[in-house]
């Protein structure tokens, strides 16, 4: 399986591209000590034009290349940390509904289709206006719009997992079904589980930035889509400003999008090259 | 179950999901930090103490809770979306103003995104391992991971500002008087960038999903079967394959409805379309709850409006539901 | 002797890299004369499909024709170009397929899908094809032609859509018939008629066919000629009755051998203390039921009464739908009864709780069916093995010691203790359902087509195991299957099952020598190669 994901270019390229994202993350205190906020030079110096400055000056005069460094932290804590809270919500109750099926399906079945009708973006708007902008708040919210296909695909993984024999030959085995679910069903379900976290993170990038771009991003944390945000109005004299951080989303999305599909075509190998939903 | 039936039953539970989503509205404008009659009022500074009382008594926030929450949803279900002191006009005729506008671009990027994402998926598959394939869908995983608002934006930068082919911002050209002909063809080209950025990412996702449908429907047994009567190539493609590979685009499109009535918030922000995301955008700043809420649920209303569609379209293709009944 | 009507001559097809050999088929050559029924017989993996793929053009992607000829109507039929050879297709070759349920397009209706033969050929107009669609309809024996020419495959049975499937093929008069396992996935009765279909077709029309079986009792139903294959390569060729009666090849023998055949073997003393005591047991399945949907109630289990002694292999036979597996699931309690009872060592595990269910469980264990679907892949054989006795309160230790001895009993090893389920074939993985069945010690074991599943040869090492179980541990077993000739070899009574009634049970004789109802003749007469079979009882 490691061999088959090694094999695959495209994800070893997006290995390589996010590596290179989280260890600018990781060193931007040690290459621009002072932070993203300080006003450093001129404003609207263009890329290039002043040594030290390869990726020019903001409106206010700020570092760029410092700007893209730091945000890339904001970028990769939201998309993980949203993910994994995702995860939290949706693997328990999809696990929950398609183990156990009748009413508790049914339940949990509406819950979810009631979230996936909502427009997550615009639900994400609402929850971060109203509970004020914030690391937290931002978290928080992508994960509340994001769990439902977690939930939906966990659930029809385990319905078809549960209706293998070998689950009935655990339950011969007088085996509990609380443990039937955990030590039989749910590690066969762990691969598409993955697949799909992957991907998430990517999603949860994209939004983040989104929200960041609508002026609802942290007012204490740089981040890619404030900084294309606050560059819009500003388009015709300083493309630069706007440019940049667009390409650094673009990268990060795209690397994990590539891995994902090679984790796809890797563990899955009989469904590779399926769509995604 | 006929399809009469099943229109009925989905509108039912259509009501009963905006009936949720106004009490959940509620419920937020609860949580929100503060003073809910100042909360209502909005940040806007427009309301005076007099205002905010009217709201208290109007929206019975001395009251018990659940008299508060009745009369809330009660509202909403006479379409009173409460009131923008911001924008000094009703939230519902607001609203109404900008509708057109976003279903104008939202059905346009639909229309475009679906099309041509079948379509390019569809010439994917049949070149499948082939140049021509890889280059489309490299293009497509590139355009499924750019923000949608920035390539808005580079569109605007690179079309509007630095070729002036086409206008980068509006809906209309402001004080042109145009009538007609001439006005149609005006907002057509208004319309233009604002759909193709808002459409891209969706014909990425609608292309690749034809794209693995198509491959994966052809590994099918009938299929073989097909070949083995002597059928061509294309019209296998045409007459078994793409039928039921369409079905599952068909599913996806119905619940990419969401992302796209969301995704058209960040549109209209960059184009400055006088949808109801533009609306939302503008309500944000000035911390105008009632016209944000007011907002969303209108959204959820068309993409359930969007999935009662595409559901009846499913029923149309697939012989399968309905008939084993 | 006249042209043949197909003539093979050293056709090799090559396996793309990385496959388990190179070869699927090597320096192959053979003849089918016209008008004649040529069976190829092998086991999965022999190389027959893939063959009659390389002749319709099918082949998958990275298989391909390595060497050899292929004459038919004159011409070489590998070499064609792709426009000939579809031209060929449907029209001079055709081919029906294993997998009626999965043959035909979903979306499509029968009548279109037959038309499509002629359109695909541009013959015909638009209502001359209805019409044709019709006789053809008519012909292959589908019941109410106007409605089936409009339905949908869904609304089809699977002997409805092998008979689409067949008229279609039909539709153009074809030379040559390939049908690739044709009657596999269907029921005796439903194969007996669908067999005897294609005998009168070939009768009426005068075409050649190639039949590939994996059933030696197929090929003494229909075949004129017989090759055997093993593993790309051909072993034997003869006349049927030649092949069928003095094979030559051991291959070939091991084969027939292993067919579980007629020959009953003597009856066995048995004990009255009963095992299994089902008593009026009844379970019956409700679907739909929603809103707008009526409730369709199918009775699976209706009112059903027996016992299996200890010591005693009891067949249960029927076809599918006939409830069989249902009472196996209830007798093991994987299924709750509506009503009656199911006395294991005088306990009703029907009336227990789900929390005493657990205590009593180990006293009937099951053998599956799907040697894939099982075993948990991601679970070692031991703990596989162990994890019941752990349950139950037994110490790891122990248990383990105990799983590898029965590692051993089943022919395995103990070494295969802490190895993964992939690592294993499907007969050795039936082994080690068997060994976790045993690890129970239950008191009776529920084996649920637990051989259908494997070729021939793998299945009759199985049943070897399981008789030298029986005598070995004096297992009481209740033997599920669908196959009688699999039933005789090792049952010493049989019940036979129809639409959830208990139509007739008795000793193995009983059954098969003086079947007392219309039923249990019925399908004893449409086991394939009955007839051959009769004589080999006779001769036994």
């Amino acid at each position: 399986m490691w061999k088959r994901f090694r094999t695959n270019i495209g994800a070893m390229i997006g290995v390589g591209i996010l590596l290179a994202v989280i260890l600018i993350a990781l060193c931007a205190p040690l290459i621009y000590p002072h932070g993203p906020w300080q006003m450093v030079q001129r404003p609207f110096l263009p890329p290039m034009s002043v040594d030290g400055l390869p990726l020019g000056t903001d409106t206010l005069g700020r570092n760029v290349a410092a700007q893209l460094a730091y945000g890339a932290q904001v970028s990769l804590l939201v998309g993980l940390v949203s993910t994994i809270v995702a995860l939290l919500i949706g693997v328990p109750l999809g696990a929950v509904a398609g183990f156990y099926g009748n009413w508790v399906d049914e339940g949990a079945m509406r819950f979810t289709e009631f979230f996936q009708t909502i427009p997550n973006f615009a639900l994400a708007i609402v929850l971060v206006a109203i509970f004020e902008p914030s690391l937290a708040s931002i978290t928080l919210a992508i994960a509340i719009v994001s769990w439902p296909p977690v939930a939906r695909l966990v659930r029809a993984e385990v319905m078809s997992v549960r209706k293998r024999e070998f689950v009935d030959a655990a339950r011969l085995a007088g085996l509990s079904r609380p443990k039937i679910l955990m030590t039989q069903v749910l590690p066969n379900t762990v691969s598409p589980i993955i697949v799909m976290a992957s991907l998430m993170v990517a999603t949860a990038i994209l939004l983040e930035s989104s929200l960041s771009f609508l002026g609802l991003g942290d007012p204490n944390a740089m981040s890619w889509g404030y900084m294309i945000g606050a560059a819009r109005t500003v388009i015709r004299t300083s493309w630069w400003l706007s440019f940049f951080p667009g390409i650094a989303i673009v990268l990060t999305v795209l690397a994990l999008n590539l891995i994902g599909e090679g984790l796809n075509d890797a563990l899955n190998p009989h469904l590779s090259r399926k769509g995604r939903a | 179950m006929s399809i009469l039936t099943a229109i009925l039953w989905r509108l039912a539970k259509a009501a009963l999901t905006l009936l949720a989503i106004a009490v959940l509205n509620f419920f937020l404008l609860h949580a929100a930090p503060g003073d809910p009659a100042v909360v209502l009022a909005g940040e806007a500074g427009a309301a005076d103490e007099k205002m905010i009382e009217q709201l208290r008594e109007r929206f019975g926030l001395d009251q018990p809770f659940y008299v508060q929450l009745g009369k809330y949803v009660g509202g909403i279900v006479q379409l009173d979306l409460g009131y923008s002191f911001r924008q000094d006009a009703p939230v519902s005729q607001l609203i109404l103003d900008r509708l057109p506008a976003t279903l104008l671009l939202t059905l346009t990027a639909f229309g475009i995104s679906l099309v041509c994402g079948i379509a390019l998926g569809v010439a994917a598959a049949a070149r499948v391992g082939k140049l021509s394939d890889s280059a489309l869908t490299t293009l497509a995983l590139l355009f499924y991971a750019t923000p949608l608002y920035w390539l808005a934006l580079m569109a605007v930068l690179v079309f509007s500002v630095w070729l002036g082919w086409l206008p980068g911002f509006g809906y209309e050209t402001v004080g042109a008087g145009l009538t007609g002909l001439d006005r149609v063809l005006d907002i057509l080209a208004h319309l233009i960038l604002p759909a193709l950025t808002l459409g891209l990412f969706f014909m990425a996702v609608y292309m690749r999903m034809t794209r693995a449908s198509m491959l994966e429907v052809s590994q099918l047994d009938f299929v073989k079967t097909a070949k083995a009567k002597g059928l061509s190539g294309p019209a296998i493609r045409r007459r078994h394959i793409l039928r039921n590979a369409i079905l599952p685009v068909v599913t996806l499109a119905g619940l990419q409805a969401g992302q796209l009535v969301g995704g058209a918030v960040l549109t209209e922000t960059v184009f400055a379309w006088p949808g109801i995301g533009r609306l939302m955008f503008e309500s944000l700043a000035a911390r105008d709850y009632n016209t944000i809420l007011g907002v969303f649920l209108v959204s959820a209303a068309m993409v359930i409006l969007f999935n009662i569609v595409t559901d009846i379209v499913y029923r149309i293709v697939d012989p399968r539901i309905g008939a084993t009944a | 002797m006249t042209q043949p009507a197909l003539s093979i001559e050293n056709l090799s097809i090559g396996l793309p890299e990385g496959a388990d050999r190179d070869f699927a088929v090597q320096n192959l050559s053979f003849a089918i004369e016209k008008g004649k029924i040529l069976c190829v017989v092998g086991e999965s993996g022999s190389g027959k499909s893939m063959t009659a793929n390389a002749l319709m053009g099918l082949l998958p992607p990275g298989v391909t024709v390595k060497g050899g000829k292929a004459v038919f109507e004159g011409q070489d039929v590998l070499t064609l170009p792709e426009t000939e050879k579809q031209a060929m297709r449907g029209e001079r070759m055709a081919m029906i397929f294993q997998e009626p349920m999965t043959a035909l397009n979903p979306l499509m209706r029968i009548g279109d899908q037959i038309a499509e033969v002629f359109a695909a050929h541009n013959r015909l107009t638009a209502p001359e094809r209805r019409k044709r669609a019709l006789a053809l309809i008519q012909e292959v024996g589908l019941p109410d032609p106007e409605k089936i020419i409009r339905a949908y495959p869904f609304q089809l049975s699977g002997g409805q859509r092998q008979r689409a499937m067949i008229a279609m093929a039909l539709a153009l008069e074809p030379k040559l018939l390939i049908a690739d396992e044709p009657t596999t996935a269907l029921d005796v009765t439903t194969q007996a008629q669908i067999l005897k279909l294609i005998l009168d077709l070939r009768e009426q029309h005068g075409m050649a066919v190639m039949f590939i079986t994996h059933d030696f009792g197929v090929v003494a139903e229909i075949a004129d000629q017989v090759i055997v294959m093993q593993e790309g390569k051909m072993v034997e060729s003869g006349a049927a009755q030649e092949v069928l009666v003095t094979p030559k090849h051991p291959y070939t023998q091991r084969l027939l051998d292993a067919i579980p055949t007629g020959k009953l073997p003597a009856a066995r003393a048995l004990g009255t203390v009963p095992a299994l005591e089902i008593k009026s047991l009844r379970k019956t399945y409700r679907t739909g039921g929603g809103l707008f949907k009526p409730v369709r109630e199918v009775h699976a289990v209706d009112n059903v009464s027996l016992s299996v002694a200890r010591g005693e292999v009891l067949g249960l036979v029927g076809e599918s739908g006939s409830g069989k597996s249902t009472l196996g699931r209830t007798a093991v309690r994987l299924v709750t009864p509506d009503s009656g009872q199911v006395l294991v060592g005088g306990v009703d595990i029907a009336a227990l709780s789900e929390e005493e269910l657990r205590k009593e469980r180990h006293k009937v264990q099951m053998v599956f069916q799907d040697p894939y679907a099982s075993l948990n892949p991601r679970q070692k054989i031991i703990s596989a093995i162990t994890g019941g006795p752990i349950t139950r309160g037994i110490p790891r230790d122990k248990a383990e010691a105990r799983a590898r001895e029965l590692l051993e009993v089943v022919g395995l090893g103990a070494d295969a203790a802490n190895r993964y389920p992939h690592e294993f074939s499907g007969g050795q993985r039936q082994r080690i359902g068997i060994a976790r069945a045993l690890a129970m010690d239950p008191e009776l074991i529920v084996a649920d087509e637990a051989v259908s599943a494997l070729d021939v040869s793998i299945q009759a090492q199985v049943l070897d195991l399981l008789r030298d179980l029986r005598s070995r541990l004096d297992l009481s077993i209740l033997f599920i299957t669908h196959d009688l000739r699999v039933a005789a070899q090792l049952c010493d009574r049989i019940a036979v099952m129809q639409k959830g009634k208990l139509v007739e049970i008795g000793t193995v004789h009983e059954i098969f020598q003086s079947p007392k109802q219309a039923y249990t003749r019925q399908l004893l007469a449409a086991v394939p190669g009955a007839d051959w079979q009769r004589d080999a009882v006779a001769t036994a």
